[in-house]
């Protein structure tokens, strides 16, 4: 933002960026290797819904899109809404389908940042499991980086895995430099 | 190129604009006719300017390095972590997702009236308090959207923007006293021989009404400002969230309490502490007076600009 923009309170909302997502494909084979963490075939979108009727149509446009696009082996979508008031659309394929995943996922942002609700793209994650327990590599829409999120019963983190992942596959991904951008997403579809 | 719902407030946009041009206008007015005053006067005039200057911006430059500390401690404030507030801390996380801003500290004041602040001198050292009674109050979007009004002050740095605009203020009301005492105590002393320095006595009386009148207009300016960057921040905080109706129902819930609190926002603490004269109460009748001299847009402007830009988001 710029010294006007600050000085004029004109706050920009943030585009989100897309494409960085595509890695991911390729960093789950490493991370397999190097901790035998394996998709789970489930991903998610979490958006802020605004309010008002343009936004709710074209909810529904998205979710036709997926339905409609993959009609031959139709994924099921469902759709929830979490204790934060944001809205998540889970996607499962097979698990050994991570690139159609992505692909998926990625209609459902390009159709909402087409719209012009871009802003509102909070985060999207893709679902591992192992031997170590569970994990969730998070995109983070607005930095274009990436997070492990390894939730351990209650409302504990299991740091040490999250660290080791980073070890892992931190030169594949762009990962979010900053931990203290690494917040939770308790019981998020798709963990 | 996607498209954007962004539309820039073109209206609130130029009236920043030109406040923020009057108050530089006046603070160059007011530097030049100090100047001009004391290149007539003598160097014990001069002294009565210095102080006051070197002064205000220590008290300046300390009440924006310490911002943060300061309204902690005066709201009795504790910092709480993510365990202590988990609900509080996965606002503020998801909030600063969106804006792509870093985390701030998080801390809750004790106090039952429903109050929110942002302070602190960047947005690293930023920190975002909320009262106990705003948690009681506002169910959770309401209080997104207070929180996303308030992470828009630090992303539009408001505690500088102030602190600089309250600087003339502050430099001006110093001005106003130490002439008083200045023209009181060495008026007295010069009256004994005023045969070799005749001129210094009216030359304070200058200075001293010059400091009234710039006083009066950076006073009312600085209060104008205030009131836009609260607009820009209702607009940027709606925005962020896509709800600005939750926000108009969060300021309707709390605003009967607002009222009658005489500092809502502890970032104006270096104007306020100045300021601290409270016409509102005198003048319940003079509407337009009221709202002349107060730090933040009526109610219902507030609300009118936020159903614009639910309209907006709408279409």
């Amino acid at each position: 933002m710029g010294f006007l923009d600050t000085l004029l309170g004109r706050t920009k909302p943030v585009q989100p960026n897309l494409d960085a997502l595509f890695a991911l494909p390729s960093a789950a084979i490493t991370l397999e290797a190097a901790t035998g963490l394996v998709p789970t075939g489930a991903g998610s979108v979490c958006f802020r819904a605004t309010e008002g009727r343009a936004f709710a149509e074209i909810e529904k446009d998205v979710r036709d899109l997926l339905a409609m696009g993959a009609a031959a082996d139709a994924p099921p979508i469902e759709l929830s809404t979490d204790s934060y008031g944001f809205t998540w659309l889970l996607v499962r394929r097979p698990a050994d389908q991570l690139d159609a995943l992505v692909t998926d996922v990625h209609a459902v942002n390009s159709s909402l940042a087409d719209t012009g609700f871009g802003p509102q793209l909070l985060c999207s994650l893709v679902g591992f499991a192992g031997p170590a327990g569970r994990l969730a590599i998070v995109y983070l829409y607005k930095r274009g980086t990436f997070y492990p999120f390894a939730p351990k019963g209650g409302e504990t983190r299991d740091n040490a895995l999250e660290l080791q992942v980073r070890g892992a596959i931190g030169d594949d991904l762009k990962f979010e430099p900053d931990l203290s951008r690494w917040f939770p997403v308790w019981g998020a579809p798709g963990l | 190129m996607a498209r954007t719902r962004y539309a820039p407030d073109r209206g609130l946009t130029a009236r920043m604009t030109l406040t923020i041009f009057l108050l530089g206008l006046v603070f160059v007015g007011f530097v030049a006719a100090l100047v001009g005053i004391l290149t007539v006067a003598h160097a014990s005039s001069a002294a009565i300017v210095f102080f006051p200057v070197v002064l205000g911006l220590g008290l300046g430059i300390g009440s924006f390095y310490w911002s943060d500390k300061i309204a902690l401690r005066t709201a009795g404030a504790r910092e709480v972590t993510p365990q202590q507030a988990p609900e509080l801390h996965g606002i503020v996380d998801r909030i600063c997702a969106l804006a792509d801003m870093p985390k701030p500290r998080v801390a809750i004041s004790p106090t039952n009236l429903p109050n929110a602040f942002a302070t602190g001198r960047n947005s690293k050292m930023a920190v975002l308090c909320v009262t106990e009674g705003l948690l009681g109050a506002l169910d959770r979007d309401e209080l997104e959207g207070v929180l996303a009004h308030e992470m828009s002050h630090v992303a539009h740095k408001d505690v500088a923007v102030m602190t600089i605009a309250s600087f003339l203020g502050i430099i001006a009301a110093l001005l106003v006293r130490f002439s008083f005492y200045g023209e009181l105590f060495g008026g007295g002393r010069r009256g004994g021989g005023n045969n070799n320095n005749g001129g210094a006595l009216p030359i304070l009386l200058i200075i001293m009404l010059v400091s009234i009148v710039v006083y009066a207009i950076s006073f009312l300016l600085i209060r104008l400002l205030s009131r836009y960057r609260e607009l820009a921040a209702d607009r940027s905080g709606a925005l962020l969230t896509g709800q600005p109706s939750k926000l108009a129902s969060a300021l309707q819930k709390v605003s009967g309490d607002i009222a009658r609190i005489p500092t809502k926002d502890l970032r104006e603490s270096g104007a306020e502490a100045l300021n601290a004269f409270y016409f509102v109460p005198a003048l319940t009748s003079g509407k337009s007076l009221s709202t002349l001299f107060s730090t933040h847009p009526s109610l219902e402007r507030r609300l009118a600009e936020l159903a614009k830009i639910s309209k907006q988001l709408g279409q």
